[in-house]
Parts: C-alpha cells; structure tokens; sequence
C-alpha cells in the first residue's frame, strides 16, 4: 500500500502551500472592485471604468459575484467587512450603503469631494445615501429609473399601437397585442421584478404625492387606502398578459423577447436598454422607450454607488484614484451610454446620448426641479431592507396568487412593514 | 466476501420460463432508470457540442447537426467571468490547489481520530466522538460572519508574519483558508468513516504488537495503514466531491481571483448577453465537474466496496 | 478495565516517556476536537447569543430577549397568506418527506435489482452514481434547462407529436418545491444505492439458503429478512438523506430562479435571506438555531442508541 507515501505527499503539499505564498501584496497601484455586473451590458459598461483606470495607471481586481440581484454579492462582501479584509469599492444599493456607514466602515473621500463640489453636482436626494454626518464615503455613477416601457418597435408597428397615456391606454394596447398573437408583456415572475413594476404601478395609480406619502413616509392611512387597493388591482389585471413560463425568469431573458419580437413590451428600469445596445438595436429605429403610462414627469429612480470602504494607507491613493475616475464626466458619460442609465453628475453633456438616454437625462433635471424624483421601493431606495424585503414579499405573493385579493394584499402590507420595522 | 448473495439464493429453484420473465423486467427497469439517469447529462453535452441556432431553433434530444466544439473552447479560454474574459480555466487550478490540501489533510486527521476512538479509547471517548459527529449538521450559512471574523484574525496574525519573518506560512492566504474550513467542517465526516471502520477491525492484533512493544504510531503505520485502503477511498471520493463542488464557502472566502471552480461557473452562468449561451454555460458545467465525474467513473466500483467494508455500518 | 481495551503494559513506575506514550492518543485528536470546538460549538453558541439580541445589519450585543423567537413563533402558525417561515417550513415537510422517501425507496429498488448477478454491473452503477458528482450548481442549471416548457421536455414531446403533453411545474410557482424535489432526487438517489448496494454484498448467505429451504418466496425473503437485517444502513442514509434536506440551498435557488413568489422557501433560505439580505440578523440566527434544534431532536437519540450498542 501507498498510504505512507500519501501522508508524505499531503504534509508537502499543505506546507509547500503554506510557505510559497505571500499574504499581502503591497501593490499599491491597485483596486479591488466587488460587483454583481455580470450580465452582458453590465459588464460592458463596467469595462470603460477600468480601462479608464488602466490609462491612469491603476490595475483592477475584479471580484465579481453574479446571482440573486447582488444577493450573494451582498453575503461576500460582509464577510470581507468581518474579516477586516474589506475591497477597495464595492458596489452598493440604497440603504445597505448607509448600513455600512454607520457602521463606520466606509472611508471618507471629503478630500476630494470639496475639490470637485460634488455636492453642487449630485441631485440632493441622492446626497442622502452618499453622505453621513456630511462626509462623502459614497459616489454614484449614474441614475436609473425603473419607470419605463421598453417596447419593440416592429411589433408596434404590426399592431398599429401608439404610446399608451394613461394605464386604461396601456391594457388596450397589451389587448391589441394579444389579439395579434405576440406575448404582450414580458416579464421575469421573481420578486424584485415584480416589485420593480408595482413601484410604478403605485406611480401611475396614485401619482408622486400618494407614492411619497405611502412608501418614502409609510403613512398607514395611504398604505391602507383605496389607492393602495387600485393599484393592487392594477398589477393582477398585467398579470394576464405575461406568458405562462414566466416564473423564475432573469429580466435580461424577457428583455431578449422583446429584442428579439416575440414579445410587445417590457416593464423594467432603463438597465434594459444596456441589453438593446449589446444587441446593436437603435432605440426610436428598432425599440421605444415610453414612461409608464400615466407616470410622465415623474422619476422613480435607483442608483448604482460605490462604498468606499477602509483600506490600509498604502491602497488610500488607489482609492481615490477610482472615486475621482468614477466621478469623471468622461467615465460618466461613456458607463452610461452603455448601460442605458443617465449620468449621476447633472453637468454631463447629453451628447453622447440616443434618444431614450437624452429623455432619462431631461426628466431627471425636471423631476429633481419638481419634486417628483423619488426612490425606488423595491430597490431600497425608499426604506431600509427590512422593509423593503416585507414590500417585494407581498407583491410577489400577491402576483403569483398565494395573496388572493387586492383587499388581502393591502391589509398584509401594512402588517408586514410594521412587522418589519 | 460471501459468493451467496441474496439474489443468487433466489435464483436458485424457478422454472426457465419464469426466470426469464423476470430477468427482462429486471433488465427492463434498470435500463429504464439508467436512461432517465442520463438523460440530463446527454442532453447537456449534446446541447454543449450544438451552434446556438440548433438550441434556439431545434429540439434538445436531437443530434447536434453541425457538430461544434467551439462552445468548449470558448468556456475554456475566452469566456466572460465578470470583466476578465479568459475562460474558466484559471478558476480550475484554484479548486484543484483549494482541494488536494483539504482532501489530504481532513482524511490523515479523520484516520488518526478514528484510530484514537477504536484502540485507545479514553474516559468519555463516546461523548467525544458524538460531539464530533454533530458537527456534520451544522448549517453552513450559520457560521459564515464569525467564520470571516477569525479567518480575518489569521489574516492578520499572517501580515505581522510576514513583516517579521518574510514569510506569511499562507495565513490570510485565500486559498489557504479555504482549506482550514472545508478541514473543519469535513472531519466529522472522516472521523465517522474511519471510526465505523476501524471499529470491525480485530482488537487483537493490536494487542499483539502491543506486546512486542510496537507504539501507537508504530501500530497505525505498520497494521491500521496497510488495510486502510477501502475505506481511504471512500473518504477521499467522498470529500473531493463535496469539496469540489461547494459553492457557499468559496463565494464567501474566496471570491476574485482565488475563487474556486463553482464560483466561476456561477458567474459564467449568470453572465448573458441578452440571448444566454446554452452551449458554453453547458460545456463549462461539465468541465467543472469532469473532475468529480472522473474520479466516480474510474473508482466507482472501489467506492461500493469500501462501503461494503464498514464505513456504513452505523 | 474501564478506561481502555489496550491498557498500556507496565504500570509500575511511570516514567515521562511513559506518559507522554499514554498521553499520545489524546494529543492526536486534540487538534481536531479543538477546532471542532471552536468552529462548531463556539459558533452555534455564538449564534444562539445573536439570536436574543436586536442585530440587524451587523452583530451586535444589546440583548432583546427572546423576541426573536416569538417572532417565528407566530409566523409558524401565519397561513393565508402564508408567511416566509410558514411556507418554509411546510416546504421542508413536504420537500424533506418526499426527498427521503423516494431516495430510500428508489435507492433500495435499484439496489435490489443490480444485486440479481446482472451483466454489465459495472457499467449500470456509475450511471446511478454519477449525479452525485455534479455540484447543485450544475444539477440545478441542467434540470432547470430540462424542464423548461419553452425549450425542455415539454417541447420536446409536442416535437415529437404528443401535443397534449404538459409539464410547467418548473414555472408554477405552486409546483416549484417538487422540481427541486426531483432535482435533488436524481442527484442523491444513486447514493443511497451504493449504501444499500454495500448493505445487501454484506448479509451472510447462510441465513438467506434457509429461508429458502424454508420455502420462502424471493419476495416475502426480501420483506421478512434482508430489509429488516438492512436495518442500519436505512437509519445511516436516513441521517444522511435529512441532514441534505435541510440543508439544501443552492438547489432551490438554481432550480427556481431565485424562489418566485417566496413559494419555494425552505428553513436554509429563509435564514440566509434574513440574515443576509434582508438586515434581521438575529431573526436569521433564531432560525439557525431553531433548525439545529430540530436535527439535534432527530440525531441525538439516534447516536445515544448508537453507540450505546457499541459499546461491548
């Protein structure tokens, strides 16, 4: 038998592995990047950012973690915290942003933001999730919003359909689509795509104010209301015109069917459109882009950030080099091209833009001006992630039916957001 | 082993005719299941040897009609995990680095326990072996936090290492740590192995050397060791795979440029381009568990009977 | 003697050699029972302190009590509309009852069957084996590819001509749990014959011959002999089988894109979600601990029986 030799080889193995690798590398010239962009426009956009950083000299990491919409990003990137082995940046939602903050685990980039008077150039609301106590540990890249109809523009044209107005306007035309034989809407039957399309389903029943007073202040009155109640309404009369196959689906699958025409329509926040440019269709020429019916003016938005967490001195300058390339209208411009968001920096020209991308940059300067730019629910952008989670579980249970009626459905959201508080 | 197996008892009497009936439903229903068995894994090279507009167009159980290897290639070099598009192969020797250690060093420790909790029982070595058992059944997502929290400690017991001695004797190092947990976690397993195992073997030979003065490291090396290698192999087959094959502590602990093969494919998986690539995520699954599939196919038959040979017993 | 069944030979006068050599044993597995304390018994406690704090994002140590705890306690009994735990739980019940009873039963079926002296043994065993090798990130992505009624076997049959064939339980929200059940079934059913496989190479021929010239049938020697000697092996691959159940995760979530509607929710998703995603830390660890109870209720009876027998 071998059995000696096999202790030998393994007590040499684990020791050759032991001795042979260094644990840190001083490379100071470098950064460490958590994200969860794996998808095909994603990833892309996410490229310009590091060949950016390529030129300025700084190597990049990559950590990605695809699954679960960042859940398992989310899992790594606390256990790297609890290490205190923490990335240079991570990508960062909402909410969980602040948790970290407060925590006291994020840097402070004042330094650089005072120079560049950031403050002068981010929309306030968003100041909300990049800053505590007035320091900058946060920095967006850019602003999505989640109301809006991508739509196949050949399809439309078949139909003879023309840009819904109003939510009636809307089932019309998902009944004209119907009639012809195409899905109408195309949807992934997963929570948070549930959730991201009731976010404006709130929008276009209640308008800004009912949707701010319900979710951004939780006001138990609206949460209970009749509006409330509509609007669940609302959402089971779309549940009729999603395929039959549509539970457990990617969003990046149903914005392919609507690429590729087999379906109408795509409820889904403007990270669709990276799929449509990866694709090499022209928006206005094969895809439109409308607001959701009876939310125009209006923006629900969620925003990409990255969390500056505490590094060693030695990787402070890698650091800031990748927040100030973050914040660079260059980087801004050329990252949002690509993943069909609009710039975090209001002072980015809209040039480089297509149609839909100069619309998003518009309706955010007039929604910021008007006071219609609110956080996405679903995306943690209106409350933390308890409740937040507590929101998306009803909608989802209400969609797939375990939640039986729009009545049931208000009284289980006001009990789940208090239970979750 | 016994020659009179159950079977070969029932066979003995029936009539030609009814024997024969019997060996058809016999045949029947395993080759009934063996087929169901394959099913996933035909569909899955099939569609992996497929042009995209085969799998899009076409039905899954039907020949690839222009036979493609490029999907292979592709998930083997070029293919998109995250922002490096350099295939999956990088992220092969990670797992095989991550496993070779851990595999070795949780079956010695498990084969040493084991010999320790048969021969050389102690005060209360029941109550130590129960303890270790329940350790298989400790929920994995439970220990993730402190898990970090000490492998962090390490970490940096590892920097001062290295700033005191040049050398960091891998603390801190991903790999490294992924090694200590999968040990952990899988000694419960080797140590029940090896002690179910050693328990059948005959006390008396040990008693023997022991009076002609052999010690305890002289007794395992010269008779546990030698008639070890049944259950070694069902140890070792049993921790590669699971090793191998773990996605939670990899995506955890090592996640960038040490991850381990699942992370990857996870990624890969989940990386699309509007339209997923059926073809590639599928030639990337099998190569990633070629490795375990292998070592199943070739000592399959060794893994049923180190089974046989008492690692089941209770 | 109590202590050991090779008591070490001279006694008379204990040198520290001696010692050490009897001490020896001891100091082998204390590294390993050390990390096992550490790394099991220190984190279980660990988590059961969480449990009674008010963590949300990160641990923290402001004691709440048992809260958290009573917070599952009234979920457990929340039905329409279900609550994550209770949906959890009923999942586990059913997920876990059909998993174990289809492994066991199918496991010993084609034990019995490769054990009939069959040609091409060799061949037909690493076939039922081979899932075993997959990680549940690859069983997952195949079976879910496989089932889809857009691409999969629904397809496939209509192709064929059968146009009335259905199958959507991969899409239906309500089905779901049993598609990870037939996914976990194919994966681990192989085992569980190569368990039985073991079990039915290692009965003594002699007992089975007298059976025989007692006339008894192959069917009712079966059912009145070799499935009750195959006693052990059915209490080891249960523990093994439930010890799967509860922890499967990633099968679910691979299986069902990420649990649509929280209909495929199990006690290992509703732990990691709560702990990780969803910033309710201790209501997490209560769940983890409420779990461990659970296996320990299953385990510790079954092990205090155990080695109580083997110890002659």
């Amino acid at each position: 038998m071998k059995l000696r030799n096999f202790y030998l080889a393994s007590a040499m193995a684990a020791s050759a592995l032991g001795l042979a690798v260094p644990a840190h590398a001083a490379d100071v010239k470098q950064v460490q990047v958590l994200h969860w962009w794996t998808s095909g426009g994603e990833a892309a956009a996410l490229a310009t950012l590091k060949s950016y950083l390529a030129k300025e000299g700084y190597a990049w990491k990559d950590v990605p973690i695809a699954g679960g919409g960042g859940a398992a990003a989310m899992t790594t990137l606390k256990a790297m915290v609890a290490a205190g082995n923490p990335p240079t940046a991570s990508q960062i939602l909402g909410y969980y942003a602040l948790d970290y903050a407060k925590a006291g685990k994020l840097n402070d980039l004042n330094v650089l933001a005072t120079k560049e008077h950031w403050d002068k150039v981010i929309p306030k609301a968003l100041q909300k999730f990049t800053t505590t106590n007035g320091k900058w540990d946060a920095i967006p890249i850019n602003i999505h919003s989640v109301n809006w109809l991508w739509i196949n523009k050949a399809v439309m044209d078949k139909i003879g359909g023309t840009e819904p107005k109003n939510f009636d306007e809307f089932i019309a035309l998902l009944d004209k689509a119907k009639k012809a034989g195409v899905i109408p809407l195309a949807l992934g039957g997963q929570p948070w795509q549930e959730g991201t399309m009731f976010d404006s389903v709130v929008m276009s029943t209640g308008g800004p104010a009912f949707y701010k007073k319900a979710f951004v202040d939780l006001d138990p009155t609206a949460l209970k209301s009749a509006t409330m109640k509509k609007a669940f309404d609302n959402l089971a009369k779309l549940r009729a015109y999603v395929d039959p196959n549509y539970a457990g689906r990617d969003w990046n699958l149903a914005t392919a069917m609507v690429i590729k025409g087999d379906a109408l329509v795509q409820v889904m926040g403007d990270w669709a459109k990276g799929e449509f440019t990866v694709a090499h269709k022209v928006a206005g020429k094969d895809f439109l882009c409308y607001r959701f019916p009876g939310t125009e003016g209006t923006v629900i938005y969620n925003t990409d950030m990255f969390a500056m967490f505490q590094v060693p001195a030695d990787l402070r300058g890698a650091q800031l080099a990748l927040a100030d390339a973050v914040m660079s209208p260059a980087v801004q411009s050329a990252f949002n091209v690509i993943k069909g968001s609009v710039p975090a920096r209001m002072d980015v020209p809209d040039t480089a833009f297509d149609m839909c991308g100069k619309k998003g940059i518009a309706d955010v300067k007039k929604a910021d001006a008007a006071g219609t730019f609110v956080g996405s629910m679903t995306q943690n952008y209106a409350q933390p992630p308890a409740i937040a989670t507590a929101y998306t579980d009803v909608v989802t249970k209400f969609f797939h039916g375990e939640i039986k009626t729009s009545d049931a459905a208000v009284a289980e959201l006001s009990k789940a957001i208090d239970a979750a508080k | 082993m016994s020659a009179v197996t159950p079977a070969a008892i029932m066979r003995a009497h029936p009539t030609r005719r009814s024997a024969w009936r019997s060996r058809i439903v016999i045949y029947g229903l395993l080759i009934f299941f063996a087929v169901l068995y394959l099913m996933p894994l035909v569909v899955m090279v099939m569609t992996s040897l497929k042009p995209m507009s085969e799998i899009t167009g076409g039905n899954m159980f039907e020949l690839p009609h222009h036979l493609t290897f490029a999907p292979w290639i592709k998930a083997w070099g070029t293919t998109c995990v995250g922002l490096t598009c350099a295939g999956i192969k990088g992220y092969f020797w990670n797992s095989i680095k991550m496993v070779v250690p851990a595999v070795f060093i949780s079956t010695m420790l498990g084969s040493l326990n084991g010999y320790v909790l048969t021969k050389w029982r102690f005060a209360g070595h029941r109550l130590v072996f129960g303890l270790m058992l329940f350790a298989c059944f400790i929920p994995y997502q439970s220990v993730l936090i402190p898990m970090a929290v000490i492998l962090g400690k390490l970490g940096s017991i590892g920097m001062n290492m290295q700033d005191l001695t040049g050398y960091s004797l891998g603390f801190g190092n991903p790999t490294v740590n992924l090694v200590l947990v999968h040990v952990v976690y899988g000694l419960g397993f080797t140590t029940l192995f090896f002690r179910n195992y050693y328990e059948a073997f005959p006390t008396e030979l040990i008693k023997a050397a022991q009076i002609d003065g052999a010690g305890f490291f002289q007794i395992f090396r010269r008779i546990m060791l030698p008639s070890s290698a049944p259950i070694f192999i069902v140890t070792v087959i049993y921790q590669f795979t699971n090793i191998w094959n773990d996605f939670l502590f990899g995506s955890t602990f090592a996640a960038g440029d040490n991850a381990p093969m699942t992370v990857a494919l996870n990624n890969v998986v989940n990386t699309s381009t509007g339209v997923i690539e059926y073809n590639v995520n599928m030639a990337a699954a099998i190569i990633a568990a070629a490795p375990t599939l292998i070592v199943y196919v070739v000592a399959g038959r060794y893994f049923v009977r180190g089974l046989m040979a008492g690692a089941v017993k209770g | 003697m109590t202590v050991s069944a090779l008591t070490p030979v001279p006694r008379a006068r204990v040198s520290l050699r001696q010692r050490l050599q009897n001490a020896l044993p001891k100091l082998v597995l204390a590294p390993s029972f050390l990390l096992i304390l550490v790394f099991v018994y220190g984190f279980i406690s660990w988590t059961f302190l969480l449990s009674l704090t008010s963590s949300k994002a990160f641990t923290n140590f402001h004691f709440i009590g048992w809260g958290n705890y009573l917070k599952l306690w009234t979920w457990t009994f929340e039905r329409d509309p279900p609550s994550n735990w209770y949906t959890a739980i009923v999942n586990m019940g059913l997920f876990g009852g059909i998993y174990v009873v289809f492994c066991l039963s199918i496991g010993l079926g084609l034990a019995i069957l490769l054990d009939q002296k069959i040609r091409g043994e060799g061949v037909l065993r690493p076939i039922y084996l081979y899932p075993l090798a997959l990680s549940f990130i690859v069983t997952g992505t195949a079976w879910k590819l496989f089932l889809n009624p857009r691409i999969g076997l629904e397809k496939a049959m209509h192709d064929l001509g059968w146009t009335s064939f259905h199958f959507d339980w991969v899409v239906n929200p309500r089905m779901m749990i049993y598609c990870v059940a037939i996914a976990a079934i194919w994966a681990s059913a192989g085992f569980i014959m190569a368990l039985f496989l073991a079990g039915l190479r290692g009965i003594d021929g002699e007992i089975l011959k007298a059976a025989q010239i007692d006339g008894a049938s192959s069917f009712q020697t079966y059912r009145r002999i070799v499935i009750p000697m195959l006693r052990p092996v059915f209490l080891s691959a249960m523990i093994i089988l439930i010890n799967l159940a509860l922890k499967s995760y990633d099968l679910v979530l691979s299986v069902t894109g990420n649990n649509p509607g929280g209909a495929a929710e199990l006690p290992s998703t509703f732990m990691y979600s709560y702990t990780f995603t969803r910033d309710q830390m201790a209501v997490g660890s209560a769940s983890a601990i409420i779990m461990m109870m659970t296996i320990a209720a299953v385990m510790i009876p079954y092990l205090y029986s155990e080695l109580r027998e083997k110890s002659r």
